[in-house]
Protein backbone atom coordinates (compact mmCIF):
# COMPACT_ATOMS: atom_id res chain seq x y z
CA UNK A 1 0.00 0.00 0.00
CA UNK A 2 1.64 3.29 -1.03
CA UNK A 3 1.26 5.86 1.48
CA UNK A 4 0.78 9.89 0.74
CA UNK A 5 0.80 12.40 2.81
CA UNK A 6 -2.08 14.36 3.98
CA UNK A 7 0.35 18.11 3.57
CA UNK A 8 1.57 16.74 0.41
CA UNK A 9 -1.86 16.88 -0.54
CA UNK A 10 -2.85 20.04 0.24
CA UNK A 11 0.26 21.40 -0.79
CA UNK A 12 -0.22 20.42 -4.45
CA UNK A 13 -3.69 21.55 -4.70
CA UNK A 14 -3.38 24.46 -3.14
CA UNK A 15 -0.94 25.11 -6.01
CA UNK A 16 -3.26 24.28 -8.35
CA UNK A 17 -5.81 26.81 -7.03
CA UNK A 18 -3.21 29.42 -6.92
CA UNK A 19 -1.98 29.11 -10.12
CA UNK A 20 -5.40 28.78 -11.71
CA UNK A 21 -6.48 32.08 -10.27
CA UNK A 22 -4.11 34.04 -12.36
CA UNK A 23 -3.26 31.61 -14.97
CA UNK A 24 -4.87 30.90 -18.22
CA UNK A 25 -3.87 26.90 -18.92
CA UNK A 26 -2.25 26.78 -22.41
CA UNK A 27 -5.21 25.36 -23.75
CA UNK A 28 -7.65 28.19 -23.22
CA UNK A 29 -5.45 30.66 -24.13
CA UNK A 30 -4.85 29.28 -27.36
CA UNK A 31 -8.46 28.90 -27.91
CA UNK A 32 -9.11 32.17 -27.05
CA UNK A 33 -6.40 33.14 -29.66
CA UNK A 34 -7.78 31.07 -32.20
CA UNK A 35 -11.40 32.99 -31.95
CA UNK A 36 -9.89 36.16 -32.12
CA UNK A 37 -7.95 35.48 -35.23
CA UNK A 38 -11.10 33.12 -37.15
CA UNK A 39 -13.52 35.86 -35.91
CA UNK A 40 -15.28 38.12 -38.35
CA UNK A 41 -17.59 40.56 -36.05
CA UNK A 42 -15.14 43.29 -35.26
CA UNK A 43 -16.84 44.64 -32.49
CA UNK A 44 -16.09 40.50 -31.17
CA UNK A 45 -12.82 40.59 -32.29
CA UNK A 46 -12.41 43.71 -29.74
CA UNK A 47 -13.90 41.44 -27.01
CA UNK A 48 -11.54 38.65 -27.56
CA UNK A 49 -8.68 41.05 -27.67
CA UNK A 50 -9.14 42.40 -24.39
CA UNK A 51 -9.70 38.76 -23.12
CA UNK A 52 -6.17 38.00 -24.20
CA UNK A 53 -4.43 41.18 -22.83
CA UNK A 54 -6.74 40.06 -19.76
CA UNK A 55 -5.03 36.81 -19.35
CA UNK A 56 -1.51 38.67 -19.94
CA UNK A 57 -2.11 40.94 -16.75
CA UNK A 58 -3.30 38.23 -15.04
CA UNK A 59 -0.05 36.45 -15.56
CA UNK A 60 2.61 38.92 -15.27
CA UNK A 61 1.14 40.96 -12.36
CA UNK A 62 -0.72 37.93 -10.21
CA UNK A 63 -3.77 39.25 -10.90
CA UNK A 64 -7.24 36.73 -10.61
CA UNK A 65 -8.14 36.73 -13.93
CA UNK A 66 -11.53 37.32 -13.43
CA UNK A 67 -13.44 38.87 -10.06
CA UNK A 68 -15.67 35.49 -9.89
CA UNK A 69 -13.24 32.80 -8.71
CA UNK A 70 -15.45 30.21 -8.82
CA UNK A 71 -16.40 27.54 -6.38
CA UNK A 72 -13.50 25.01 -6.01
CA UNK A 73 -14.58 21.83 -8.15
CA UNK A 74 -12.81 18.88 -7.90
CA UNK A 75 -12.60 14.89 -9.47
CA UNK A 76 -10.59 12.62 -7.41
CA UNK A 77 -9.76 9.62 -8.63
CA UNK A 78 -7.92 7.28 -5.34
CA UNK A 79 -6.31 4.12 -6.76
CA UNK A 80 -7.15 1.69 -4.63
CA UNK A 81 -3.50 0.83 -3.69
CA UNK A 82 -2.96 4.44 -1.88
CA UNK A 83 -3.66 5.46 1.49
CA UNK A 84 -3.57 8.84 3.07
CA UNK A 85 -1.66 9.46 5.97
CA UNK A 86 -1.86 12.20 8.38
CA UNK A 87 -5.63 13.25 7.99
CA UNK A 88 -8.15 12.64 6.06
CA UNK A 89 -8.36 13.32 2.11
CA UNK A 90 -11.66 15.30 2.14
CA UNK A 91 -10.06 17.61 4.88
CA UNK A 92 -7.21 17.96 2.83
CA UNK A 93 -9.28 19.63 0.20
CA UNK A 94 -10.70 21.92 2.08
CA UNK A 95 -7.57 22.93 4.10
CA UNK A 96 -6.23 23.47 0.97
CA UNK A 97 -8.83 25.25 -0.93
CA UNK A 98 -9.15 27.98 2.03
CA UNK A 99 -5.68 28.56 2.04
CA UNK A 100 -5.24 28.71 -1.67
CA UNK A 101 -8.21 31.06 -1.71
CA UNK A 102 -6.88 33.50 0.68
CA UNK A 103 -3.36 33.12 -0.64
CA UNK A 104 -4.29 34.75 -4.14
CA UNK A 105 -6.63 36.95 -3.09
CA UNK A 106 -10.12 35.16 -4.97
CA UNK A 107 -13.37 35.67 -4.18
CA UNK A 108 -15.20 33.78 -1.38
CA UNK A 109 -18.02 32.96 -3.02
CA UNK A 110 -19.86 30.12 -1.23
CA UNK A 111 -23.23 31.59 0.52
CA UNK A 112 -26.36 29.85 2.35
CA UNK A 113 -28.86 29.01 0.14
CA UNK A 114 -31.45 31.17 1.84
CA UNK A 115 -30.32 33.62 3.94
CA UNK A 116 -27.27 34.02 0.84
CA UNK A 117 -24.91 35.34 3.47
CA UNK A 118 -21.70 34.70 2.92
CA UNK A 119 -20.27 31.45 4.51
CA UNK A 120 -16.02 32.68 4.74
CA UNK A 121 -17.25 33.93 7.97
CA UNK A 122 -19.09 30.62 9.45
CA UNK A 123 -17.51 27.66 8.51
CA UNK A 124 -14.32 28.71 6.20
CA UNK A 125 -13.38 30.88 2.97
CA UNK A 126 -14.75 29.57 0.12
CA UNK A 127 -15.98 26.15 1.43
CA UNK A 128 -17.04 23.76 1.32
CA UNK A 129 -15.19 22.68 -1.95
CA UNK A 130 -16.96 20.69 -4.56
CA UNK A 131 -15.66 17.26 -4.76
CA UNK A 132 -16.54 13.77 -6.69
CA UNK A 133 -14.82 11.05 -5.62
CA UNK A 134 -14.09 7.65 -7.47
CA UNK A 135 -11.74 4.35 -6.84
CA UNK A 136 -9.73 3.30 -9.94
CA UNK A 137 -7.03 0.80 -9.62
CA UNK A 138 -3.31 1.26 -9.16
CA UNK A 139 -1.59 3.28 -6.77
CA UNK A 140 -1.70 6.80 -7.82
CA UNK A 141 -3.64 10.05 -6.72
CA UNK A 142 -5.46 11.75 -9.83
CA UNK A 143 -6.75 14.85 -9.30
CA UNK A 144 -8.81 17.44 -11.90
CA UNK A 145 -9.92 20.78 -10.47
CA UNK A 146 -11.70 23.95 -12.11
CA UNK A 147 -12.39 27.19 -10.45
CA UNK A 148 -16.32 27.04 -11.77
CA UNK A 149 -17.64 30.27 -12.08
CA UNK A 150 -21.50 31.38 -11.52
CA UNK A 151 -22.68 33.08 -14.81
CA UNK A 152 -22.12 30.27 -16.69
CA UNK A 153 -23.65 27.92 -14.36
CA UNK A 154 -26.23 29.66 -14.38
CA UNK A 155 -27.50 28.78 -17.46
CA UNK A 156 -27.05 25.44 -17.56
CA UNK A 157 -29.50 22.76 -17.64
CA UNK A 158 -30.44 19.17 -17.83
CA UNK A 159 -33.39 17.38 -19.20
CA UNK A 160 -34.31 13.12 -18.96
CA UNK A 161 -35.69 12.71 -22.80
CA UNK A 162 -37.98 9.45 -23.92
CA UNK A 163 -35.30 7.46 -26.57
CA UNK A 164 -37.65 8.47 -29.27
CA UNK A 165 -35.76 12.33 -28.92
CA UNK A 166 -32.48 10.48 -30.27
CA UNK A 167 -29.38 12.33 -31.81
CA UNK A 168 -31.16 15.15 -33.01
CA UNK A 169 -33.18 16.11 -29.87
CA UNK A 170 -29.48 16.41 -28.18
CA UNK A 171 -28.29 18.39 -30.60
CA UNK A 172 -31.66 20.60 -30.54
CA UNK A 173 -31.44 20.79 -26.70
CA UNK A 174 -28.11 21.90 -26.62
CA UNK A 175 -29.11 24.58 -29.47
CA UNK A 176 -31.54 25.98 -26.67
CA UNK A 177 -29.66 26.17 -24.02
CA UNK A 178 -27.05 27.90 -26.16
CA UNK A 179 -28.91 30.24 -27.83
CA UNK A 180 -30.96 30.73 -24.90
CA UNK A 181 -28.10 32.02 -22.71
CA UNK A 182 -26.90 34.46 -25.18
CA UNK A 183 -23.67 36.42 -23.69
CA UNK A 184 -25.03 35.72 -19.84
CA UNK A 185 -22.16 32.73 -19.47
CA UNK A 186 -19.79 34.97 -21.19
CA UNK A 187 -18.80 33.41 -24.59
CA UNK A 188 -17.03 31.82 -26.41
CA UNK A 189 -17.77 28.98 -24.47
CA UNK A 190 -16.76 25.16 -23.42
CA UNK A 191 -19.94 23.39 -23.71
CA UNK A 192 -19.67 19.90 -21.84
CA UNK A 193 -22.71 17.91 -23.00
CA UNK A 194 -23.52 14.61 -20.74
CA UNK A 195 -25.87 11.96 -22.35
CA UNK A 196 -26.89 9.00 -20.41
CA UNK A 197 -26.76 7.17 -17.67
CA UNK A 198 -29.00 8.78 -14.97
CA UNK A 199 -30.38 12.11 -14.12
CA UNK A 200 -27.64 12.63 -11.69
CA UNK A 201 -24.79 10.65 -14.05
CA UNK A 202 -25.49 12.68 -16.41
CA UNK A 203 -25.19 15.88 -14.72
CA UNK A 204 -21.79 14.94 -13.62
CA UNK A 205 -20.27 13.53 -17.31
CA UNK A 206 -21.27 17.28 -18.41
CA UNK A 207 -19.29 18.82 -15.44
CA UNK A 208 -16.34 16.29 -16.19
CA UNK A 209 -16.36 16.57 -19.79
CA UNK A 210 -15.26 20.48 -19.22
CA UNK A 211 -11.96 19.10 -17.44
CA UNK A 212 -10.79 17.80 -20.94
CA UNK A 213 -8.20 20.00 -23.01
CA UNK A 214 -9.86 22.35 -25.64
CA UNK A 215 -8.55 20.93 -28.73
CA UNK A 216 -8.66 17.56 -27.64
CA UNK A 217 -10.06 15.14 -29.39
CA UNK A 218 -12.39 12.56 -28.09
CA UNK A 219 -11.34 9.19 -28.11
CA UNK A 220 -14.92 7.64 -29.58
CA UNK A 221 -14.97 8.60 -33.49
CA UNK A 222 -18.79 9.14 -33.30
CA UNK A 223 -18.82 11.37 -30.28
CA UNK A 224 -16.07 13.26 -32.29
CA UNK A 225 -18.08 14.16 -34.84
CA UNK A 226 -20.98 14.59 -32.68
CA UNK A 227 -19.05 16.84 -30.92
CA UNK A 228 -17.90 18.72 -34.46
CA UNK A 229 -21.32 18.72 -35.87
CA UNK A 230 -22.60 20.69 -32.28
CA UNK A 231 -19.98 22.96 -32.23
CA UNK A 232 -21.15 24.19 -35.77
CA UNK A 233 -24.72 24.47 -35.46
CA UNK A 234 -23.62 26.67 -32.11
CA UNK A 235 -21.82 28.60 -34.17
CA UNK A 236 -24.18 29.44 -36.24
CA UNK A 237 -26.05 31.44 -33.83
CA UNK A 238 -24.22 34.33 -34.17
CA UNK A 239 -23.66 35.07 -30.64
CA UNK A 240 -19.78 35.97 -30.44
CA UNK A 241 -18.19 36.93 -27.36
CA UNK A 242 -19.88 38.44 -24.62
CA UNK A 243 -23.23 38.22 -27.03
CA UNK A 244 -22.07 40.99 -29.01
CA UNK A 245 -22.48 39.37 -32.25
CA UNK A 246 -20.13 36.93 -34.24
CA UNK A 247 -18.69 34.04 -35.15
CA UNK A 248 -17.25 32.52 -32.62
CA UNK A 249 -19.86 31.46 -29.74
CA UNK A 250 -18.15 28.15 -28.60
CA UNK A 251 -14.68 27.31 -28.27
CA UNK A 252 -15.39 23.63 -27.64
CA UNK A 253 -17.80 20.87 -27.08
CA UNK A 254 -17.34 17.98 -25.09
CA UNK A 255 -19.07 14.67 -24.70
CA UNK A 256 -19.20 12.07 -22.32
CA UNK A 257 -21.84 9.16 -23.37
CA UNK A 258 -22.74 6.53 -20.72
CA UNK A 259 -25.17 3.71 -20.85
CA UNK A 260 -28.61 4.57 -19.89
CA UNK A 261 -32.56 2.90 -19.25
CA UNK A 262 -33.91 1.39 -21.67
CA UNK A 263 -36.66 3.91 -20.96
CA UNK A 264 -35.05 7.04 -20.74
CA UNK A 265 -32.62 9.47 -22.59
CA UNK A 266 -30.85 11.88 -20.26
CA UNK A 267 -29.06 15.36 -21.12
CA UNK A 268 -27.07 17.74 -19.41
CA UNK A 269 -25.78 20.80 -20.67
CA UNK A 270 -22.58 22.57 -18.28
CA UNK A 271 -21.44 25.83 -19.71
CA UNK A 272 -17.96 26.67 -19.07
CA UNK A 273 -17.38 30.41 -19.33
CA UNK A 274 -13.90 31.66 -22.10
CA UNK A 275 -12.18 31.79 -18.89
CA UNK A 276 -12.10 27.69 -18.47
CA UNK A 277 -9.46 27.78 -15.23
CA UNK A 278 -8.84 23.69 -15.14
CA UNK A 279 -5.78 21.84 -14.48
CA UNK A 280 -4.70 18.19 -13.44
CA UNK A 281 -2.11 16.44 -11.62
CA UNK A 282 -1.29 12.78 -10.84
CA UNK A 283 0.85 12.57 -7.29
CA UNK B 1 -21.14 54.25 -37.80
CA UNK B 2 -20.26 53.33 -33.80
CA UNK B 3 -18.16 56.46 -31.88
CA UNK B 4 -15.94 57.03 -29.10
CA UNK B 5 -16.84 59.24 -26.11
CA UNK B 6 -15.21 60.49 -23.07
CA UNK B 7 -17.96 61.01 -19.90
CA UNK B 8 -17.29 62.04 -16.38
CA UNK B 9 -19.85 60.96 -13.57
CA UNK B 10 -21.85 61.69 -13.17
CA UNK B 11 -23.83 61.86 -16.29
CA UNK B 12 -26.55 63.97 -17.28
CA UNK B 13 -29.09 63.41 -20.01
CA UNK B 14 -28.52 65.62 -22.26
CA UNK B 15 -25.06 63.28 -22.96
CA UNK B 16 -27.11 59.74 -22.29
CA UNK B 17 -29.53 61.28 -25.18
CA UNK B 18 -26.66 60.78 -27.70
CA UNK B 19 -25.15 57.63 -27.06
CA UNK B 20 -26.23 55.36 -29.74
CA UNK B 21 -26.39 51.53 -29.30
CA UNK B 22 -22.65 49.82 -30.22
CA UNK B 23 -20.80 53.54 -29.21
CA UNK B 24 -17.91 53.18 -27.14
CA UNK B 25 -17.43 55.05 -23.66
CA UNK B 26 -14.28 55.51 -21.86
CA UNK B 27 -16.06 56.66 -18.37
CA UNK B 28 -14.32 58.42 -15.58
CA UNK B 29 -15.12 59.72 -12.22
CA UNK B 30 -17.16 58.12 -9.45
CA UNK B 31 -19.23 54.99 -10.07
CA UNK B 32 -21.13 52.94 -7.26
CA UNK B 33 -20.83 49.13 -7.15
CA UNK B 34 -23.78 47.21 -6.47
CA UNK B 35 -25.26 43.57 -6.59
CA UNK B 36 -28.59 41.45 -5.87
CA UNK B 37 -28.51 41.87 -2.45
CA UNK B 38 -27.25 45.81 -2.05
CA UNK B 39 -30.15 46.77 -4.78
CA UNK B 40 -32.85 44.88 -2.58
CA UNK B 41 -31.02 47.22 0.40
CA UNK B 42 -31.09 50.25 -2.16
CA UNK B 43 -34.36 49.86 -3.22
CA UNK B 44 -36.21 49.14 -0.04
CA UNK B 45 -34.80 52.23 1.22
CA UNK B 46 -36.09 54.38 -1.52
CA UNK B 47 -39.95 52.34 -0.94
CA UNK B 48 -39.40 53.85 2.81
CA UNK B 49 -38.43 57.13 1.36
CA UNK B 50 -35.39 57.00 3.15
CA UNK B 51 -31.77 58.68 2.04
CA UNK B 52 -29.76 56.55 -0.06
CA UNK B 53 -25.70 56.17 0.58
CA UNK B 54 -24.97 58.14 -2.32
CA UNK B 55 -26.41 60.59 -4.63
CA UNK B 56 -28.31 58.57 -7.55
CA UNK B 57 -29.07 61.40 -9.66
CA UNK B 58 -26.96 61.35 -12.49
CA UNK B 59 -25.61 58.23 -11.20
CA UNK B 60 -23.60 55.19 -13.00
CA UNK B 61 -24.20 51.56 -10.92
CA UNK B 62 -21.50 48.94 -11.89
CA UNK B 63 -22.52 45.48 -10.70
CA UNK B 64 -19.47 44.40 -9.56
CA UNK B 65 -18.35 41.78 -6.88
CA UNK B 66 -14.46 42.56 -6.58
CA UNK B 67 -11.78 40.10 -5.40
CA UNK B 68 -10.15 41.22 -2.20
CA UNK B 69 -7.46 44.24 -2.57
CA UNK B 70 -3.76 43.11 -2.10
CA UNK B 71 -1.69 45.14 0.17
CA UNK B 72 -1.08 48.24 -1.26
CA UNK B 73 -3.51 48.42 -4.17
CA UNK B 74 -7.37 49.88 -4.16
CA UNK B 75 -9.17 46.77 -5.35
CA UNK B 76 -8.89 43.39 -6.89
CA UNK B 77 -10.12 42.12 -9.93
CA UNK B 78 -13.78 43.63 -11.20
CA UNK B 79 -14.90 43.00 -13.87
CA UNK B 80 -19.15 42.97 -14.66
CA UNK B 81 -21.49 40.05 -13.31
CA UNK B 82 -24.58 38.98 -14.90
CA UNK B 83 -26.85 41.72 -15.14
CA UNK B 84 -30.10 40.17 -15.12
CA UNK B 85 -30.32 39.48 -11.79
CA UNK B 86 -30.75 43.35 -10.88
CA UNK B 87 -33.71 43.67 -13.73
CA UNK B 88 -36.31 43.79 -10.84
CA UNK B 89 -35.02 47.00 -9.47
CA UNK B 90 -33.00 48.82 -12.38
CA UNK B 91 -36.28 50.55 -13.35
CA UNK B 92 -36.89 51.87 -9.50
CA UNK B 93 -32.92 53.31 -9.48
CA UNK B 94 -33.64 54.91 -13.07
CA UNK B 95 -36.78 56.59 -11.83
CA UNK B 96 -35.06 57.88 -8.90
CA UNK B 97 -31.97 59.26 -11.03
CA UNK B 98 -29.71 57.08 -11.87
CA UNK B 99 -28.27 57.20 -16.00
CA UNK B 100 -26.38 54.57 -16.23
CA UNK B 101 -25.72 51.08 -15.42
CA UNK B 102 -23.01 48.77 -16.52
CA UNK B 103 -22.82 45.01 -16.41
CA UNK B 104 -22.97 42.16 -18.98
CA UNK B 105 -25.79 39.96 -20.45
CA UNK B 106 -29.40 40.90 -21.88
CA UNK B 107 -32.23 42.67 -19.69
CA UNK B 108 -35.75 42.51 -19.65
CA UNK B 109 -38.14 44.77 -21.38
CA UNK B 110 -38.86 46.61 -18.42
CA UNK B 111 -35.16 47.48 -17.76
CA UNK B 112 -35.33 48.83 -22.31
CA UNK B 113 -38.25 50.84 -20.68
CA UNK B 114 -37.03 52.76 -18.12
CA UNK B 115 -33.76 53.54 -20.38
CA UNK B 116 -36.18 54.82 -22.99
CA UNK B 117 -38.45 56.69 -20.72
CA UNK B 118 -35.72 58.25 -18.60
CA UNK B 119 -32.90 58.51 -20.81
CA UNK B 120 -30.69 55.98 -18.94
CA UNK B 121 -27.77 53.62 -20.57
CA UNK B 122 -27.25 50.34 -20.07
CA UNK B 123 -23.60 49.88 -20.80
CA UNK B 124 -21.58 46.26 -21.41
CA UNK B 125 -18.17 45.92 -19.91
CA UNK B 126 -16.32 42.54 -20.72
CA UNK B 127 -17.16 39.66 -18.41
CA UNK B 128 -13.89 37.97 -17.49
CA UNK B 129 -11.79 40.62 -18.01
CA UNK B 130 -11.72 41.56 -14.29
CA UNK B 131 -7.87 42.03 -14.25
CA UNK B 132 -7.67 44.31 -16.78
CA UNK B 133 -10.66 46.14 -15.61
CA UNK B 134 -9.53 46.27 -12.14
CA UNK B 135 -6.63 48.24 -12.78
CA UNK B 136 -8.66 50.65 -14.47
CA UNK B 137 -10.26 51.38 -10.65
CA UNK B 138 -8.25 53.80 -8.81
CA UNK B 139 -9.77 53.95 -5.52
CA UNK B 140 -12.38 52.17 -4.02
CA UNK B 141 -14.30 52.70 -0.98
CA UNK B 142 -17.07 51.02 0.96
CA UNK B 143 -19.75 52.93 2.02
CA UNK B 144 -22.66 51.22 2.83
CA UNK B 145 -23.32 47.40 3.97
CA UNK B 146 -19.76 46.22 4.97
CA UNK B 147 -21.38 42.87 6.08
CA UNK B 148 -21.88 42.06 2.36
CA UNK B 149 -18.31 41.10 1.73
CA UNK B 150 -17.72 41.48 -2.06
CA UNK B 151 -21.83 42.92 -2.03
CA UNK B 152 -20.96 45.38 -0.39
CA UNK B 153 -21.64 49.13 -2.07
CA UNK B 154 -18.29 50.41 -3.06
CA UNK B 155 -17.71 54.45 -4.52
CA UNK B 156 -14.81 53.94 -7.11
CA UNK B 157 -13.07 56.19 -8.83
CA UNK B 158 -12.23 55.33 -12.49
CA UNK B 159 -10.44 56.58 -15.49
CA UNK B 160 -11.21 55.64 -18.95
CA UNK B 161 -13.14 52.70 -17.69
CA UNK B 162 -13.74 50.89 -21.25
CA UNK B 163 -17.63 50.35 -22.11
CA UNK B 164 -20.06 49.75 -24.73
CA UNK B 165 -23.26 50.88 -24.60
CA UNK B 166 -25.87 47.61 -25.16
CA UNK B 167 -29.44 49.48 -24.23
CA UNK B 168 -29.52 52.98 -25.56
CA UNK B 169 -32.57 55.29 -24.35
CA UNK B 170 -34.09 54.79 -27.89
CA UNK B 171 -35.23 51.02 -27.34
CA UNK B 172 -32.48 49.79 -29.43
CA UNK B 173 -30.28 46.13 -28.32
CA UNK B 174 -26.53 45.68 -29.62
CA UNK B 175 -27.22 42.19 -28.33
CA UNK B 176 -29.71 41.52 -30.31
CA UNK B 177 -28.83 43.81 -33.46
CA UNK B 178 -25.43 41.86 -33.29
CA UNK B 179 -27.29 38.30 -33.36
CA UNK B 180 -29.13 38.97 -36.54
CA UNK B 181 -26.19 40.01 -38.29
CA UNK B 182 -24.58 37.05 -37.75
CA UNK B 183 -26.88 34.10 -37.36
CA UNK B 184 -27.18 31.71 -40.00
CA UNK B 185 -30.43 29.96 -40.83
CA UNK B 186 -30.79 27.12 -42.89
Amino acid sequence: MREIKYNDIVNVIKNMIVQCGTVLPKDAYKAIKDAYENEKSQVSKEVLAQLLENADIAKNEQRPLCQDTGLAVFFVNIGDDVRVVGGNIRDAINEATEQGYKEAYLRASTCEPFSRANLKDTIGYNLPAIVHFDIVPGDKLDISYAAKGGGSENVSRAKVFPPAAGRQGIINYVKEVISDGGGNPCPPLTVGVGIGGTFEKACISSKHALFRDIGSTNEDDEMAKLEQEIKDELNKLGIGAMGMGGTQTVLAVHIESNPCHIASLPVSVNVQCHSSRHSHITI
Amino acid sequence: MSKTYKLTTPLNEKQTRELKVGDIVLLSGKLFTARDAAHKKLTDLIAQGKQLPFDIKGSVIYFVGPTPAKPGEPIGSAGPTTSYRMDSYSPTMIANGSLGMIGKGKRNQAVKDACKKYGAIYFGATGGAGALLGKKIKSSKIIAYPELGPEAVREIEVEDFPVTVINDSYGDDLYQIGREQYEVFE
